[in-house]
């Protein structure tokens, strides 16, 4: 693996074969992904490559179709038509005389277990303590021993600065010290990619900080992920690509100095006026 | 002297020395809560009526206590009170039990589950308990031969008289069953839909199969809204099992009514029947608070029993940031 070694680091999954290691693959490819609820086309042709070890924040209006895209890529959402790959293989389906065939639900979920996932609302489990939800995972799906789920637990709770919550129930923790338990939930499963959906965008202001510190402590372990946010801050400083969604397509995309600074579309010069 | 509470109140007008509200020297004032004597009313008049009740009672010859004492803890009743606490428990476990089976088909994708499993909801909660209990006691004159095999073919594994192998017991069981399994599917649904939908999606997203999701995730937090009604069905269901009576289940109605039939002494006899239901339901709001407390762990303002109360005061909760 590429990947530097870290608490982070990926452990190398039965289908990362050695052609996908180190030939430059790029762990998130999609190709014209399209999708519909109903009538209404949500996403229209997207295309958008992710390297191993970078980070892309996707950009854009509510109703882009940003959400939609990073649900895709773990398969929450099912895409109509189009290619999308991790890692080299195609999210949710398998690709048979020319058309996606969907996975059954257990290979859907094998899948997932190497795509880590944050949520806008945490969805902490309630009735589990912090140490608890990080474990859950780990020893129900893995089927890792108690004792070395909950090591690997506590050694992350440490790495979100929480250390002290272990047995805190989701309740009793405020937003961004949700967010970040969640955090370390989703990497409990050694995600090889993390996708972050709005991550700080129900929290109180003066938490914000604290979960961003997380993500950015993320990133520099060498953490390939995908964020949607609003935090142009965040994405300037972090992000080596940064794409503007609207209207179920990305308008532009590039490193975040082009796009933020000097953005080449109307559109994009028009949404960033207005957040800024 | 009295207080004024206008601008010009230090300025005394009578010349004796001014008292100003909240400053040193000022009169205490002190509040007066507003007297209700209609509740002295009402609790007399309530207080009188129930020991006139209470009164006429146990003055009452008919009631005949020494056969209430002669028969409380007689053979008779306590093989019945055996049956009815045996029926109720079996009865609500094919609740419980079919319960989740059918809820989950009715919230299944599958077409043919739904229709199915809304018929069965609809049949069983929609007629008389009473219907059903003695339509399976003469299942036998329905169907009097009962025949196990594949359907639609010749292949037979099994066949008996329907009236050997439904005694009524086994009839009070299928009937109590069937019906509180509806009631059952009907509550369980609701607490399955309950759960909001993120944490089916954080689950399977932790790479957890729909199953798993299930029993982990989902069933665990529906528990919590599944539990204070399903408390109130397995009382209900207590009661209920006297309607076995019909078909003579050996319950402790029924095992009462036979006694009265015999002795006439129907007053002392229901006042036995009375006492230990009594303290059945009594009895059955004990594991219902401990198990509302076990499924509210985690939930702010949630319920808790006794024992969770003194499980958390000594963990100090740490207060909401």
């Amino acid at each position: 693996m590429t990947t530097t070694s870290t608490t982070y680091a990926v452990q190398p999954g039965p289908d990362a074969g050695a052609d996908a290691a180190g030939s430059g693959l790029p762990m998130v490819r999609a190709e014209q992904v399209c999708k519909r609820f109903g009538q209404n086309e949500v996403l229209t042709g997207i295309d958008l490559e992710v390297g191993r070890g970078e980070v892309a924040v996707l950009l854009g209006p509510s109703g882009s179709g940003k959400s939609t895209f990073l649900r895709c890529i773990n398969h929450l959402e099912k895409i109509d038509s189009g290619r999308l790959t991790v890692d080299g293989d195609p999210v949710g389906y398998v690709e048979r005389g020319g058309r996606l065939h969907e996975l059954r639900e257990k290979e859907v979920a094998a899948r997932r277990t190497e795509i880590g996932m944050v949520f806008q609302r945490f969805n902490l489990f309630p009735h589990m303590t912090a140490l608890e939800n990080i474990v859950e995972a780990p020893t129900q799906v893995r089927r890792e021993s108690r004792r070395d789920a909950e090591e690997h637990a506590r050694a992350l709770l440490e790495r979100v600065g929480l250390a002290d919550k272990a047995k805190a129930y989701p309740s009793a923790l405020s937003g961004g010290q949700q967010q970040r338990v969640a955090i370390a939930r989703a990497l409990a499963m050694r995600p090889k990619l993390m996708l972050f959906d709005e991550p700080t965008s129900a929290l109180d202001p003066e938490l914000v900080g604290d979960v961003l510190d997380a993500m950015r402590d993320l990133a520099a372990d060498g953490m390939t992920m995908v964020v949607v946010t609003h935090e142009i801050g965040f994405a300037r400083e972090v992000a080596d690509l940064v794409a503007f969604m609207d209207g179920g397509v990305i308008v532009e995309s590039g490193a975040p100095d082009q796009v933020l600074v000097d953005p080449r579309h109307e559109r994009t010069r028009a949404f960033l006026s207005k957040v800024l | 002297m009295s207080v004024h509470l206008s601008e010009s109140t230090s300025e005394t007008r009578d010349g004796g020395p001014a008292a100003v509200p909240g400053q040193p020297g000022a009169p205490v004032l002190e509040a007066v809560p507003v007297r209700h004597p209609g509740r002295w009313v009402a609790g007399a008049l309530v207080g009188v009526v129930t020991l006139s009740v209470v009164v006429s009672l146990a003055k009452n010859e008919n009631l005949d206590w020494p056969t209430v004492w002669h028969y409380l803890l007689s053979d008779l009743v306590l093989s019945g009170l055996w049956t009815t606490i045996w029926l109720t428990a079996a009865a609500m476990a094919v609740g419980l039990v079919g319960g989740v089976v059918v809820a989950v088909m009715r919230l299944s994708p599958n077409p043919v589950l739904r229709v199915v499993s809304g018929a069965f909801v609809w049949v069983f909660r929609g007629t008389p308990v009473l219907v059903q209990l003695i339509f399976w006691g003469f299942l036998g004159a329905f169907y009097p031969t009962t025949t196990i095999g594949i359907p639609f073919t010749d292949v037979v594994f099994f066949e008996g008289s329907t009236s050997d192998l439904v005694p009524a017991t086994v009839a009070a069981l299928l009937a109590l069953g069937l019906n509180e399994m509806a009631y059952a599917s009907e509550i369980i649904r609701a607490g399955i839909q309950s759960v909001d939908a993120g944490q089916t999606e954080a689950a399977h997203s932790l790479g957890m199969t729909p199953g798993r999701t299930m029993r982990r995730i989902v069933l665990p937090q529906a528990m919590r809204v599944i539990i204070p009604p399903m408390g109130n069905e397995t009382i209900t269901m207590l009661k209920t099992t006297a309607l076995v009576s019909v078909i003579s289940g050996h319950d402790l109605m029924s095992n009462i009514q036979a006694a009265y039939a015999q002795n006439f002494k129907v007053i002392p006899l229901l006042v036995v029947a009375s006492i230990w239901y009594l303290a059945l339901t009594t009895l059955l709001s004990v594991p219902q608070s401990w198990l509302e407390a076990r499924y509210g762990r985690g939930v702010a303002g949630a319920r808790q029993g006794a024992f969770a109360r003194l499980v958390a005061s000594r963990q100090p909760k740490e207060p909401i940031a």
